[in-house]
């Protein structure tokens, strides 16, 4: 009992951060059909969204609230991912869509030119930065709808610019005069530490389990509740779903599809950020760090059907559970008296590399006889 | 939207001039009566950049202190040294082309490079088929002893075998079982190799194996195996790379694999950079094993760290692949100056049998071109250095492992041409 409870945890935990950092994808792909390679990299900026601040957190002013900053980032990272998730939806995704190769191109571009940017700009002067752009981006919304019809409104767009820009540099040079560590840049890797009541562990019916890993369930969980809500319970979920379905239709409906896309867009960068939150609790924050996960996450969205999210949602646990079964060898403890040549094929795959070949293997396999995944759209898809 | 287009190209460029590395010019002028370049050549872009730069810096601190004291005496006339600095771009072929081009285009006389086995191993061939001279600064897992390489990084038998020793015998874990985690790549292998041959012939037991796919933070499967196999705690043996330990000691210290609980690790590829990326709270009460520790109480080692701090900035360390660095440069100047010339083949000869007096104590060159050195076994402690339990003497390097059994009972010899690089013992 207290194995299989052993083992279901630590394939629900491995799952879980495959899941959290494949649902931003899961949207972005599945629903958009968007292949983003630079979704690792919209993790990586919310692992160092963590990281900026947990060290603004620790200056005087608010130290008292330091224990809640894990809290504060995640909203954070969603917000910052998101940004610039609309910028580079904005600028240069829209005009790929219906041409996969030249998307995929350009945002693997984009993911280098990201990777570059955290490793040779001071991070205060990234933060400013994202700091200009979300005013930039947010303030010509709120203006009345009277200045936004008027022929003049350019110019209003070009001085909250202007605003943005000062307020971006602002804020950089105050973070970088009061947090030295985010004054320079560094190709370092950095380290977030989660605060002490997040560290150790917790003992449930006997067995001890890591705060950390019970942390990013919970991260995983809430993330998954709330956007199975807002597609399925809101308005601009219907909308989504419903341009999803069908494009034209929805267009000639009165649904503005281009507002559409930046939302959808803007949700799946923002839960790629949320995904970095949870990361940075396991390893290190660096440039590369979204790159490990991105081919888990194709993986994941693949397996379970593109475009289905419970889908998104079992391969994830089940990858996860495999993993742990296959890679610490825990098939052996279930069965121990199997036959010897089962054995020896069992141990030879218990080790975190060849349980890696295993896992690939069987999902070619799987996909061979199921190549739309484990729950494929149903109904007609009139994309083409 | 015109504007946000600007920015992206403004970052794009910006980048592009960060990543663009020049070439450099050594030192402070006064009165030489020639110049004499050499090549360097390490990552100064990419995965590896982090820790090589550090060796760039290292080696330009060295020249720079030669340079000081009067420059490099041959044959009567003071040479100034200056250096090209080359990117090898964590890419282990451009680690290849780029030195063909030192030694083909430059005509450099030596190059100090290189960090990864695989980096080395990537450019053996061309310092072997132009007959140049490569000087490398890691320790290594050794099983290779080329007449055109310099290994001034320890063997095996220079950190791992007394680490494992200690680690049985007087550690606080002493007679307990092992376990070994390592990154899947060679040196982690072979290291492991020889501590299961070392383990066996101590009379301990190994009880688990893993290594982790490079680039993979998922310890999970890792943590259950340990926790399995060493249910009451013992020792384990870390040979993960970079980032990776930071992942392992995170996940192992929410796992309740501490110190506390009977869980001691023993790592050989933490040094003083690497606890401060970590941070000590994950490492203190670990160990680690090294020829050169910053700690360590001699006027030698202060003066060393003291002028890094000086050159670099006072929140700079220096570990021990930077004393590598430093000690290779300082045994080239004397080798060089004890050949009389610069041309390769006199000053190879003239390698062997350098003494050094350098920051971890005395060194010198052996027959097979690596150095006799001193390992130190030290816990970490929770100022993010090591506090110093023992020291060894002299230990004379091997470059075939007398544990590992492909390479037992074999030796290295460069001074008699009879033997060379591989001879029966």
């Amino acid at each position: 009992m207290e194995l299989l409870l052993d083992s279901l945890f630590n394939g629900v935990a491995i799952g879980s951060v495959l899941l959290v950092a494949a649902l931003g994808l899961a949207i972005v792909f599945g629903l958009m059909g968007v292949i983003n390679l630079a979704h690792g990299e919209l993790m990586m900026l919310g692992a160092y969204t963590t990281y900026v601040t947990q060290l603004i957190f620790k200056l005087p002013l608010l130290k008292p609230f330091y224990n809640s900053y894990i809290i504060v980032s995640i909203f954070l990272a969603f917000i910052v991912s998101g940004v610039v998730g609309i910028l580079l939806e904005k600028t240069i995704i829209r005009k790929l869509y219906g041409s996969p190769l030249e998307t995929l191109l350009a945002t693997w571009g984009v993911s280098l030119i990201l990777q570059q940017f955290v490793r040779s700009v001071p991070l205060a002067y990234g933060t400013g930065l994202v700091i200009s752009l979300l005013i930039g981006l947010f303030i010509p919304t709120t203006f009345p709808s009277k200045i936004k019809e008027s022929i003049n409104f350019k110019y209003f767009k070009f001085s909250s610019w202007i605003f943005a820009a000062l307020s971006g540099v602002l804020t950089g040079s105050v973070i970088s005069s009061s947090v030295s560590k985010l004054s320079r840049a560094s190709a370092r890797n950095v380290d977030v530490t989660a605060p002490s009541w997040m560290r150790g562990q917790v003992e449930i019916i006997g067995t001890a389990f890591p705060k950390t890993r019970l942390m990013i369930i919970v991260i995983t969980l809430i993330s998954v509740i709330a956007i199975t809500l807002f597609l399925n319970q809101s308005a601009w979920g219907m909308r989504i779903r419903a341009v999803t379905q069908n494009r034209q239709m929805s267009d000639c409906l009165g649904i503005s599809t281009e507002k559409v896309d930046i939302i959808t867009f803007g949700i799946g960068s923002g839960l790629a950020g949320v995904a970095g939150v949870a990361v940075s609790l396991l390893g290190s924050v660096g440039p590369n760090v979204g790159g490990n996960y991105i081919v888990g996450c194709f993986m994941v969205v693949v397996l379970g059907g593109v475009g289905n999210l419970l889908g998104t949602v079992l391969a994830s646990f089940g990858i996860g559970i495999m993993t742990d079964l296959i890679g610490a060898g825990r098939l052996l403890s279930i069965w121990p008296d199997m036959p010897l040549p089962l054995s020896n094929t069992i141990n030879f795959f218990a080790t975190t590399s060849m349980a890696r070949v295993m896992i690939f293997a069987l999902i070619v396999i799987f996909l061979q006889f199921k190549p739309t995944g484990l729950f494929p759209q149903k109904g007609r898809m009139v994309e083409n | 939207m015109r504007i946000s287009r600007r920015i992206l190209a403004g970052l794009a460029t910006a980048s592009l001039a960060v990543t663009a590395t020049s070439c450099g010019g050594g030192g402070t002028s006064g009165s030489f009566d020639d110049t004499v370049t050499v090549g360097i050549l390490h990552s100064l872009s990419g995965t590896m950049a982090i820790s090589e730069s550090t060796l760039v810096d290292t080696e330009k601190m060295a020249i720079e202190e030669i340079n000081a004291a009067g420059g490099v005496t041959v044959g009567g006339k003071s040479y100034k040294i200056e250096y090209i600095v080359e990117d090898g771009a964590s890419d282990w072929p451009t680690f290849a082309e780029k030195s063909k081009k030192l030694i083909d285009q430059d005509g450099v006389p030596v190059v100090f490079g290189g960090w990864t086995s695989a980096s080395r191993k990537a450019m053996l061939p061309v310092y072997e088929s132009k007959d140049a001279f490569l000087y490398y600064p890691i320790q290594y897992e050794a099983q290779e002893c080329s007449n055109n390489i310099f290994y001034t990084g320890a063997t095996p038998n220079q950190q791992s075998e007394p680490a494992t020793d200690f680690m049985y015998k007087r550690s606080p874990a002493a007679g307990g079982d092992f376990f070994l985690v390592g990154s899947d790549y060679v040196f982690p292998r072979t290291s492991n190799t020889i501590t299961k041959a070392q383990v066996k012939q101590l009379g301990g037991k190994v009880v688990g194996e893993d290594y982790l796919p490079l680039g993979n933070t998922e310890v999970a499967p890792i943590i259950s195996k340990i926790k399995k196999a060493l249910p009451e705690g013992g020792i384990i043996i870390n040979t993960l790379n970079g980032d990776q330990n930071v992942a392992f000691f995170k996940q192992i210290q929410d796992a309740g694999i501490t110190p506390s609980s009977g869980y001691y690790v023993m790592n050989y590829s933490i040094a003083e950079e690497e606890i401060s990326t970590i941070g000590p709270e994950f490492l203190e009460g670990h160990y680690g094993a090294w020829n050169y520790m910053m700690s360590i109480d001699t006027p030698a080692s202060k003066k060393f760290a003291a002028s890094f701090k000086k050159r670099w900035g006072a929140d700079r360390v220096v570990a021990d692949p930077q004393e590598s660095a430093y000690n290779m440069v300082y045994l080239w100047k004397q080798a060089v100056e004890d050949a009389g010339t610069f041309d390769d083949n006199a000053v190879r000869e003239a390698l062997v049998g350098q003494k050094f007096d350098a920051p971890q104590g005395p060194v010198e060159v052996m027959p097979n071109h690596h150095l006799s050195q001193t390992v130190r076994i030290g816990e970490i402690n929770a100022e993010g250095g090591f506090t110093i339990l023992e020291e060894t003497g002299v230990v004379l390097p091997q470059a075939w492992n007398q544990k590992h059994p492909s390479s037992k009972g074999f030796a290295c010899d460069w001074t008699d041409p009879s033997k060379g690089e591989k001879y029966k013992l």
